[in-house]
């Protein structure tokens, strides 16, 4: 019996200490990726116009866009991606493990979730400035959040939104009670079965939910923006290869639309510039001159690639958040800065 | 020489699970590592910051994540003590049903076994709370005299306060383990030989007697193992309280995991808590099942 333990104990020792070194030569995710030709990509898949199945079984939507332009830069191909659909608590988990290479998931970009101690992920550029909001019917009467006091207020767990609401109705001492589900789809069976007079989410997911509502003007969303919520892309901590790529697709998706360059456009502006030695800027940006997607570890001319899978960062907003989308959100502080609006791309030099 | 070998196998089993287990442990150190966390347990003092709609103790979002998810542990056993103990009389009455007589009877309690173990627990759950529940009027509905209230903003039972969310968890929770209950409680007295019947029947007892001092006395040795496995199921379902809005054990993990960020340490303190529940239960029903072979004994 005790040589026995003893045995084990030995073999736990050995396999213990022979083996907790990490792996040194860490190799990027970007090589993986390449390797494998194909990036998993972990959406929602639940809000209509950020990451949505539509009617052929196809993911589409801002967020799925994110996806496509990134396996057009990384792999030449925006159709190479596999998509996992992650509820919000096992989002970064999803990540960590390296269940998912991206994650583009209507996701707040936060100091906690950036830092080491917190999260521990690393946020690419803001893709979609959005701000929290609470929805509640018509017929309630209800214009202001006071009116809310001793109320029930749906809210989904897991998320920033939780913490938000309860920051928010603490500062102006109002009591509420919270009730909390899982899933986005369950807060909206509960706020229209009746449990909540109010629903609260970040205010592109209450015009996304609310277009799919029996009576979509029935109700309405308060002036009131409780938070910040900028959404943004993450990838995983510690390699620097994939979120320097990440970061500059984005950008060059939000600087194509600066330069004037679209779907439409792009084969004929490619031939000006290629006859047009003195267009410096655009030449370098689509990888005529210059090593620019080289320096990345991706394709030379990425921008090229990733503009021909889905457009400028303009195109890809109309598309499934313009007016004539099924959910229309105001561009607002989404428009690019020589509109008056926030989004701005870096040189990209 | 027959000795050794024996030995040796064991050595080997023994070798092989140690090195299986030492091997999760690796890569769970391993990828603790390259995430550049450390393993740690001081985020339990920190500020939860969320609110719960349902506490039995005193509980504020200023309190620490330890109070939250000690507030959550309390609303799981709260909600398991009350579904164990519907469960097991729904779970009865449906057992004696089944053997009774009356053919009415009998068939109700089938068709109620049948349908509750052949649809998934969270369709059950949600089919309560969504449907059933949910759909009540918001003014109250008065039964015995305004004894009972029922409306979507809660139930109350005899001045007994209940939201929606608990009360549409324990009966989802008590109507699906009853069935299970059924079957044991059915299965243990089924295990009585048939002349114990015919003895108390030819000594002119009555049924409702004879069941109780000849036939459950010699069924609950048969019957208490497979009543602390629902039991035991039982706690483990309450975790799909999150489904229907609930705040307990889980949901409040859940929403401490994603805000820490710390999801190994989470789901550690969340398996000890159910480590803890549960042992609860084996313990008091290992006690009950002494106690009865006990009074068995005696007589």
């Amino acid at each position: 019996m005790k040589r026995q333990f003893s045995t084990g104990l030995l073999a736990i020792l050995l396999l213990c200490t022979s083996c907790v070194r990490p792996n040194k030569t860490n190799p990027s995710r970007l090589d993986l990726i390449q390797k494998r030709g194909e990036l998993k990509c972990g959406v929602s898949g639940k809000i209509p116009g950020f990451s949505f199945l539509n009617s052929d079984g196809q993911y589409q939507g801002i967020d799925v866009d994110i996806c496509k332009a990134m396996a057009a830069a990384i792999l030449g191909d925006g159709k190479k991606v596999i998509y996992r659909p992650l509820t919000a608590p096992e989002r970064f988990t999803a990540l960590k493990t390296g269940e998912v290479d991206l994650l583009s998931r209507n996701t707040t970009f936060n100091l906690s979730r950036d830092a080491i101690g917190g999260n521990g992920v690393t946020f690419g550029p803001v893709i979609f400035h959005d701000g929290q909001g609470l929805m509640v019917k018509k017929r309630s009467g209800i214009e202001k959040i006071d009116e809310l006091i001793n109320s029930n207020i749906c809210v989904g767990s897991g998320t920033t939104t939780e913490q938000n609401l309860n920051d928010t109705f603490q500062e102006l001492n109002i009591p509420y009670t919270p009730i909390k589900y899982q899933d986005l789809n369950q807060v909206i069976a509960g706020y229209l079965q009746g449990r909540c007079k109010a629903m609260t989410s970040d205010i592109s997911q209450l015009a996304a939910s609310r277009s799919s509502f029996p009576n979509p003007d029935g109700h309405i969303i308060l002036k009131k923006v409780i938070s910040k919520e900028p959404l943004a892309p993450a990838s995983i901590d510690g390699d620097p290869l994939l979120s320097d790529a990440v970061r500059w697709i984005i950008y060059a998706l939000i600087a194509a639309e600066e330069f004037g360059i679209s779907q439409n456009n792009i084969d004929q502006k490619l031939i000006e510039a290629k006859s047009n030695p003195n267009f410096v800027s655009i030449r370098r940006f689509l990888g005529i001159d210059g090593d620019l997607g080289n320096k990345l570890g991706i394709a030379n001319d990425f921008v090229v690639k990733i503009i021909r899978s889905t457009g400028n960062y303009g195109e890809i907003y109309n598309r499934h958040l313009g007016p004539t989308s099924r959910v229309p959100i105001p561009r607002g502080l989404n428009k690019s800065y020589k509109d008056g609006g926030l989004l701005i791309a870096p040189p990209l030099k | 020489m027959r000795r050794l070998k024996k030995i040796t196998i064991q050595c080997i089993i023994g070798i092989i699970f140690l090195s299986i287990i030492s091997l999760f442990i690796n890569n769970l150190l391993i990828n603790i590592s390259r995430s550049g966390m450390e393993f740690s347990f001081s985020w339990l003092n920190q500020t939860a910051g969320f609110a719960l709609a349902e506490t039995s103790i005193p509980y504020q979002p200023s309190d620490s994540y330890s109070w939250a998810l000690l507030t959550g542990w309390i609303n799981s056993l709260k909600v398991i003590i009350y579904s164990l103990i519907l469960a097991t009389i729904i779970g009865t009455i449906a057992a004696i049903s089944r053997i009774s007589s009356n053919i009415l009877l009998q068939k109700i309690a089938s068709l109620y076994v049948a349908i509750a173990r052949q649809i998934p627990l969270l369709l059950q759950l949600m089919f309560w709370y969504f449907v059933a529940f949910l759909n009540l009027s918001s003014t109250p509905l008065k039964l015995f005299d305004s004894l009972i209230l029922i409306s979507k903003e809660g139930i109350s039972l005899f001045g007994l306060e209940l939201t929606v969310e608990f009360t549409a968890l324990i009966v989802g929770l008590s109507i699906f383990t009853g069935a299970a209950i059924a079957e044991v409680i059915r299965g243990g007295i089924n295990s009585v030989g048939k002349g114990q019947w015919e003895a108390y029947r030819s000594l002119g007892i009555q049924d409702y007697l004879g069941l109780r001092r000849v036939i459950l006395p010699q069924a609950l040795p048969a019957i208490i193992p497979g009543l602390t496995s629902q039991y035991l199921n039982l706690a483990k379902n309450s975790t799909l309280a999150i489904a229907v809005g609930y705040s307990d054990l889980y949901a409040v993990s859940d929403t401490s995991i994603t805000q820490t960020g710390r999801a190994i340490e989470g789901f550690i303190v969340l398996l000890i808590s159910f480590l803890l529940l549960n042992l609860l239960i084996t313990n008091t029903m290992e006690i009950f099942n002494k106690l009865i072979m006990r009074y068995n004994h005696h007589e």
